[in-house]
């Protein structure tokens, strides 16, 4: 036996934990929050991942197999956890997964952190009494060695009751002699029971609680008994919930032991503490020679200092949102080309039937296309934000803006997501998981498609070019640019504070987190993510934006007009049929109002109206829900240019200033300009967004919360704007 | 030795403190004393944050990052 340290193993008298039977083994990755599990976890799997949801709850679950010379084990990567108890839903479902009766792994990894032993152990010793097989996979050796000497490999085993490997995931070192240890683990499992040494005065009393409730024929153990005396919500202690002469024998106890002024809380921590601090200063052999600064305070000089920090800090997410702005941008019109040139070819070979090849080209391959286009954004972000995290950047950013977002009620780490958000929603939404804790990850999401993408652009250049510029001027036409892009975030404040008072109710979560020490970012570690986020985003939400796009290709494809009648219609308005192109745009528009989403546009007409659009504005609107940027062409159709059009177009210009409303009065006012932005500015009309609602949160119960209230804001802002536009005029 | 008792606004870079007791009644609590803030121990404020909060602290040689209003159930007091 490579460590020869099992003999040391302390085995309880009673193992007799109902254990699950499975056909294969299943393994639990735990430990700290930044103890390495992630890398470890892709050092153990691979690229073999599953990337799921736990039932009910936006945490996300990483599963995967682990091959154990031909015998397979599922390994899952448990939330990172500081103790067992909860305070926020992820660590309720790490906890959950680890010690719900019935569904306990066979074998727990428990990912230590060298240079961090003393809160690492904290929640060992936590683990360490609730009946679980366990190994410890110890990480960060090389920090240790580097900063702060040696590790007694020997004293660590023997204090911990396990067999103890040290890893270096990224290297790959260490990750053998994991799984034999794993391996012999399973084959010969053994169940850890640590004893911290708690006060005598304690566990006195704990031995008095079992004899009592001994008596009356109930089975407690004396770490049970310890743990519901110092803690009423201990996990350990759930089996004997229900059973009230327990509790008030307990309580009896408590009032013995602790008189009037009870810490029971501070006398567990504080003897867990003190075991750890024993078990780091019997493990570690210091350096011989003292050693200055380490290298993370050397960094941190600089990356968190009062002016510098803020300066590298606004370089560096300038970085990452040109990045995803204009880098993405070659890679979006490639895959915009390619989209072209497959609907060219494949419509080239239907030319012969007309509706299947409307719903290959406009339908299937748009809806592709439509998925596609985001993976750059997505890919790019995500390189980023793997980078940050890893190497240890993004805690330091949260530190450095938690003021400022904190006010009102976001968490420092959110910046991440909203920033991208300015450049597209989609992967804004997706980082959200940045953020460590369900509460706040929902309120980044809720808040993320506020903020101005680049898609809405388009709409703010035509309708400034067209209307606002032309009456006031380029200077008029700047600011009013700017507001455009400055309105969602203005609104999104008072948005955050109203769900934080009233929607998100019960205690508000802490800040607290640890500042990692600084690493190289793993390029493996990198890429995993990178890969794994483009393929939960392509199969989840990309099969509902597909769906979308094809439900509204069907909706403005049929019922299939008559062209005979359009041609009728053409001639009587005093035209002539050999203008082939012209009576192309003509018929492309009466089919367009003649399809169900335009009938649907002028039937909800009356409702727009005092926003001031007309139905063609409701549809160009409605139909811009697969992808905001066909809106500019949606309204070439609408407007009878026809749909080649973008928005610096001068011919969609004049007939948009040209536009009356039946009555004679002019369609485009100003007022009404600015209505439509801000409408578009405000509404959720992209389903992308929705999907990627939908999948982060695992419901779509949010997807059209975030719809109707991003609807009814941007609907009650515009209509207000019409009015007050009609009071001046 | 004179010692001075911290509120959270009084922490000030480079300043070490020492925790005397920890309130229980508070609901943040449980995870200050998690994550070793237990009476007894010795801490010292590495940083503050640009506009003021949060801060961050070296307790049990690891760095962590708390705003001032968290800290409030830990009673301290100023070493020198």
């Amino acid at each position: 036996m490579k460590w020869g340290a099992c003999v040391l193993l302390n085995l309880t008298d009673t193992p007799d934990i109902k254990k699950p039977t499975r056909e294969h083994p299943l393994i639990a990755l735990v430990g700290n929050p930044n103890a390495g599990k992630t890398s470890l976890f892709n050092a153990l799997t691979g690229a073999n991942q599953k990337v799921g949801n736990y039932p009910g709850v936006t945490v996300e679950k990483v599963s995967g197999w682990l091959n154990l010379e031909g015998k397979r084990a599922e390994i899952i990567d448990v939330p990172g956890l500081y103790s067992l108890s909860a305070i926020s839903t992820d660590e309720e479902v790490a906890i959950d997964a680890l010690l719900e009766e019935g569904s306990q792994p066979d074998l727990l990894v428990f990912v230590l952190d060298a240079s961090n032993l003393e809160r690492n152990l904290f929640l060992f010793s936590q683990l360490s009494e609730a009946d679980l097989n366990v190994v410890v996979a110890l990480t960060l050796t090389d920090v240790v060695k580097r900063e702060l000497g040696e590790i007694d490999l020997v004293a660590l085993t023997k204090h911990l009751g396990c067999e103890v490997v040290p890893v270096v995931a990224h290297k790959g070192e260490g990750v053998k002699e994991l799984q034999q240890a794993v391996l012999r683990a399973l084959e010969d499992p053994r169940v850890l029971d640590l004893d911290v040494g708690f006060p005598k005065i304690i566990t006195d009393s704990a031995d008095r609680i079992v004899e009592k409730v001994n008596r009356w024929g109930v089975d407690m153990r004396p770490k049970e008994a310890r743990c519901v005396l110092l803690d009423d919500q201990c996990t350990t202690g759930d089996r004997f919930r229900d059973i009230p002469e327990i509790w008030s024998v307990v309580e009896e106890e408590r009032k013995v032991v602790f008189g009037q002024h009870a810490q029971p809380k501070t006398i567990d921590a504080q003897s867990r503490y003190a075991w750890a601090n024993k078990v780091k200063r019997d493990s570690y052999i210091p350096p011989s020679v003292p050693r200055g600064r380490t290298k993370t305070e050397r960094i941190d000089a600089i990356i968190t200092h009062r002016f510098w920090g803020v300066v590298v800090f606004l370089l560096i997410m300038y970085g990452v949102f040109q990045s995803i702005y204009t880098f993405a941008a070659p890679f979006m019109d490639l895959i915009d080309a390619g989209k072209s040139l497959l609907a060219d070819a494949v419509g080239g070979l239907l030319e012969g039937t007309p509706a299947i090849q409307s719903l290959v080209v406009d339908g299937i391959i748009e809806g592709i296309g439509s998925v596609v286009i985001f993976l750059p954004q997505i890919m790019i972000l995500f390189f980023f934000i793997s980078v940050l995290e890893g190497t240890g950047y993004l805690a330091r950013a949260a530190f450095l803006m938690d003021r400022l977002l904190g006010w009102c009620g976001l968490n420092g780490r959110a910046f991440i997501p909203l920033l991208s958000s300015f450049a597209c929603a989609i992967p804004g939404i997706m980082a959200a998981r940045v953020m460590p804790d369900q509460r706040s990850r929902m309120m980044t999401i809720l808040v993320a498609p506020l903020m101005s993408c680049s898609a809405r652009l388009p709409v703010y250049v035509l309708l400034i070019g067209a209307v606002i510029e032309p009456k006031f001027g380029p200077v008029w036409a700047g600011v009013s640019l700017f507001f455009m892009h400055f309105i969602g975030l203005a609104v999104a404040i008072p948005v955050v504070m109203i769900l934080n008072k009233g929607w998100f109710k019960g205690k508000r979560l802490p800040f607290m987190m640890e500042l990692p020490k600084y690493q190289w970012p793993r390029w493996k570690d990198v890429l995993i993510t990178v890969v794994s986020r483009a393929k939960v985003f392509l199969v989840t939400a990309g099969t509902i934006i597909f769906a979308m796009t094809i439900i509204i290709w069907a909706l403005l494809y049929f019922p299939r007009g008559d062209v005979n009648l359009y041609e009728k219609e053409w001639v009587a308005q005093g035209n002539v049929v050999s203008d082939e192109a012209e009576f192309e745009h003509y018929s492309e528009f009466r089919q367009r109002e003649d399809s169900i989403l335009g009938r649907f546009g002028r039937t909800i007409e009356p409702v727009f109206k005092p926003a001031g659009f007309d139905w063609r504005l409701t549809t160009a609107i409605l139909a811009a829900f697969p992808a905001r940027e066909v809106v500019v062409p949606a309204m070439g159709i609408l407007f009878d240019t026809g749909g080649d059009v973008d928005e610096t177009s001068p011919s969609l210009k004049k007939s948009i200033q040209a536009a009356k409303w039946p009555d004679g009065s002019q369609l485009m006012t100003p007022w009404t300009a600015v209505s439509l932005m801000v409408f578009f500015a405000l509404c959720c009309q992209c389903m992308a967004t929705l999907a990627a609602i939908r999948r982060e949160t695992n419901s779509w119960k949010w997807a059209w919360f975030s719809f109707g209230y991003m609807t009814a804001l941007a609907y009650i802002l515009s209509v207000a704007i019409q009015q007050i536009g009609k009071l001046f005029a | 030795m004179a010692e001075r008792v911290l509120t959270p606004k009084d922490l000030k870079k480079g300043m070490k403190a020492r925790v005397l007791t920890v309130d229980e009644t508070d609901e943040l609590c449980p995870r200050l004393l998690e994550l070793g803030l237990t009476p007894g121990i010795e801490f010292e404020v590495i940083k503050v944050a640009p506009l003021g909060d949060p801060i961050e602290i070296d307790v049990r040689g690891y760095k962590l990052c708390v705003r001032r209003s968290e800290v409030g159930c830990l009673r301290l007091v100023e070493l020198d």
